[in-house]
């Protein structure tokens, strides 16, 4: 398998949401292609040697997103519609807003610290911040 | 219950004398998952493993393991031909050799696996014609470890397994671990290496006196546990950050450091109406969940 997972384990965040952004991530970037197969759970699981309900769960969310096809006994493809290659665009726009943003704040003041910080802090609870939407 | 469950345990307790054990345990512990049972050297994981297993008779409370009651001494044989169980000090057989300690044992099982044994054997490099009584520490836990690995159980109980292994050896036990996990086994394992439990468990368990002091998925810990570090103009008063959830708040100057298993957002939501400077939230790992959780219950004990 040429992508190279790495999971955190006390990073904060539940494995198997890295193990599905890092797929995400690859699926955005390219270095995953429509088609492209993933290692069965049982060997990605051994490899990363994590528990199998933790690729399990990435596998069937990511499913569920469509960004994943679970084929009976051959495992995990990729497929990347339009949908998620527009998403591609948006990462990029959002880049330049965060960029704006970044330059605004650093010249309202704040060093790169802080304005790290903030970010995180207004990140902590992103299940909640989207209900509240 | 059984479906949903491979243990569990009402009210569990060993008494030694005066001294108890294990008190009043209430355990449940789910099926295909793998389940640590973390706590200190000396909280009680062994003896209640033991009487899981029908090793030590319970003082009192009840408790059933792949639905065979645990303490009926029939009931008891039948569960242990579907649990595979690697005690703490690994006994075997030290007059056998490797070979015949593995030949030995297959006899027993109805479902040992003949290509997983020759798979670990290649693997753990056992030198098949020794004496048990003269391999080394870390590969008689190899050879206690592949009898229970080369079957395939439906549950799977390994007291303290990586005692005495180094890590290429840890590495490989956690390996074999999520194999059998995946081959559909539950797995409860106790251990004090928070390390290899934060990594390979779905679920943690945390004894501690012989009490349960917690029983969460490591998802929702991750997920839940955050340190805020709080500065302020002027320092408001504690209580202000006194919400569920909060387990600590210490103060130096104008800094606050809460110590927070829930809530986070909360506590977050508060500090700005008080005006605050700076917010820094950092996750919190298992192991200052458990030295915090500990910690917890000692005060809470004076």
């Amino acid at each position: 398998m040429a992508l190279f997972f790495k999971l955190a384990p006390t990073s904060g965040q539940p494995l198997y949401l890295q193990l599905m952004q890092q797929i995400r991530h690859g699926a955005e970037t390219g270095a995953l292609l429509d088609g492209d197969q993933l290692p069965g759970i049982r060997t990605l699981a051994e490899e990363l040697i994590v528990s199998p309900n933790t690729v399990a769960k990435a596998y069937s969310e990511l499913e569920h997103e469509g960004l994943l096809e679970l084929r009976q006994g051959s495992g995990a493809f990729i497929c990347v519609k339009r949908r998620t290659q527009s998403l591609t665009d948006r990462v990029q726009a959002s880049r330049r807003k965060l960029r704006d943003l970044i330059d605004q704040l650093r010249e309202a003041g704040l060093l790169d610290e802080e304005i790290h910080r903030a970010f995180e802090a207004e990140l902590t609870h992103p299940v909640l911040a989207v209900k509240k939407r | 219950m059984t479906d949903e469950f491979v243990i569990v345990t009402q009210a569990l307790s060993k008494s030694y004398g005066h001294s108890e054990a294990v008190r009043a345990l209430d355990l449940s512990v789910g099926r295909g998952r793998i389940t640590a049972f973390l706590g200190r050297n000396g909280a009680g994981k062994s003896t209640t493993i033991k009487m899981l297993l029908g090793m030590i008779r319970p003082t009192s409370g009840s408790g059933t393991v792949l639905g065979n009651v645990i303490n009926d001494s029939k009931e008891s044989v039948a569960l242990r031909r579907r649990v595979a169980y690697v005690a703490e000090d690994k006994p075997l057989y030290g007059y056998m050799t490797v070979e015949q300690i593995v030949r030995f044992a297959r006899s027993f099982y109805a479902d040992w696996r003949i290509d997983s044994e020759k798979q670990l054997l290649r693997d753990c490099e056992l030198p098949l014609r020794r004496k048990v009584k003269s391999l080394s520490k870390g590969m008689r836990t190899k050879l206690a470890l592949l009898l229970a690995f080369a079957r395939r159980p439906d549950l799977i109980i390994l007291d303290e397994p990586s005692e005495g292994l180094d890590p290429v050896a840890t590495e490989y036990l956690l390996q074999s671990l999520v194999a059998r996990a995946s081959e559909g086994s539950s797995v409860f394992f106790s251990s004090h290496q928070i390390s290899e439990v934060e990594r390979v468990a779905d679920h943690v368990c945390i004894l501690e006196k012989g009490a349960l002091l917690m029983d969460a998925s490591l998802d929702s810990l991750r997920e839940s546990y955050r340190r805020i570090d709080l500065v302020f103009p002027a320092l408001p008063a504690e209580r202000e950050f006194r919400i569920s959830g909060v387990q600590r708040i210490q103060t130096s100057g104008r800094q606050m450091s809460v110590f927070a298993s829930n809530n986070a957002d909360e506590v977050i939501e508060r500090a700005h109406g008080l005006s605050v400077v700076s917010v820094n939230v950092t996750p919190i790992g298992l192991r200052d969940i458990f030295l915090e959780t500990v910690k917890e219950n000692e005060r809470a004990l004076v």
